[in-house]
């Protein structure tokens, strides 16, 4: 791998799942009023891992299976409603807003390390 | 059938089907007093059917958007009045009413308009993360 590559990536796959979450709470909130819509998110930890690799042990035979779990529907699940409303809807306003909130502040967060990594690069290259 | 959708998509197609909403909330109370001499002649309540839309690429990655599905009119039935000396009265004397209920639609109203903040507060939201992700390194 890149040595670039492998100085940003965390930082990188960090901010891309943010955003993937980012389009998963706001179809949420725009799903709010619609009858037997179910919320969906993504388990942010665990595809987080998935992506950067952690904790992956060597395939070094056939038999071998990766640690990595792959789900082909995309690994978006349904959200358990804390009360459930009789059109089915599973939306829940306040939770989606508070998953939103928190997901705008970790990817702001993420821009922030990821911005400072740029910058220590870039120093470092100027030797100053 | 769908290209990938965006938040400005998202969002945006939500904030569509929540004017349409709006809309028909609107007609319905302008309507609200209006009368007529035959109970099929009556106004009666529109409402709009929302149904949830995926992009066929992302189908189960959790991104989906709103459309509005057409709009069918309510099956309150219209209020029959006794009123002879109404200009629309029929033989027997009765007028009938728009089967509109007005609280019912001030409450739809104001669902309606929280959550089109709701889609605008996201959208903005959006667009300072975007904009903020391309002064990147700076």
């Amino acid at each position: 791998m890149n040595v670039l590559d492998k100085y940003m990536k965390p930082q990188a796959e960090a901010l891309s799942l943010r955003h993937k979450r980012l389009e998963i709470l706001s179809s949420n909130i725009a799903n709010a009023g619609t009858p037997n819509f179910k919320a969906r998110d993504i388990d942010f930890a665990a595809q987080y891992k998935n992506a950067i690799g952690a904790g992956e042990l060597a395939t070094t035979n056939v038999q071998h299976v990766s640690m990595l779990q792959t789900s082909p529907a995309g690994s978006a699940r349904y959200r358990v409603p804390v009360s459930p409303s009789l059109d089915g809807n599973t939306v829940e306003l306040h939770v989606e807003q508070l998953q939103f909130a928190q997901n705008t502040t970790s990817y702001e967060a993420d821009l922030q390390f990821l911005s400072e990594r740029i910058k220590g690069l870039r120093s470092a290259l100027r030797g100053e | 059938m769908m290209k990938p959708l965006s938040i400005f998509d998202i969002s945006g197609r939500a904030m569509a089907a929540q004017q349409v909403r709006l809309n028909s909330v609107a007609s319905n109370l302008a309507n609200a007093q209006s009368v007529s001499s035959t109970p099929e002649g009556a106004y009666k309540a529109m409402r709009p059917i929302f149904k949830t839309t995926y992009p066929l690429d992302q189908a189960g990655q959790g991104v989906s958007t709103v459309q509005t599905d057409g709009i069918y009119r309510s099956k309150l039935a219209p209020e029959k009045r006794y009123s002879p000396q109404h200009p629309q009265a029929d033989e027997q004397g009765y007028i009938y009413a728009a089967a509109v209920d007005t609280q019912e639609e001030m409450v739809d109203m104001l669902e309606a308009s929280r959550q089109y903040q709701n889609n605008i507060e996201v959208l903005s939201t959006a667009k300072s993360l975007i904009l903020k992700t391309l002064s990147i390194g700076k």
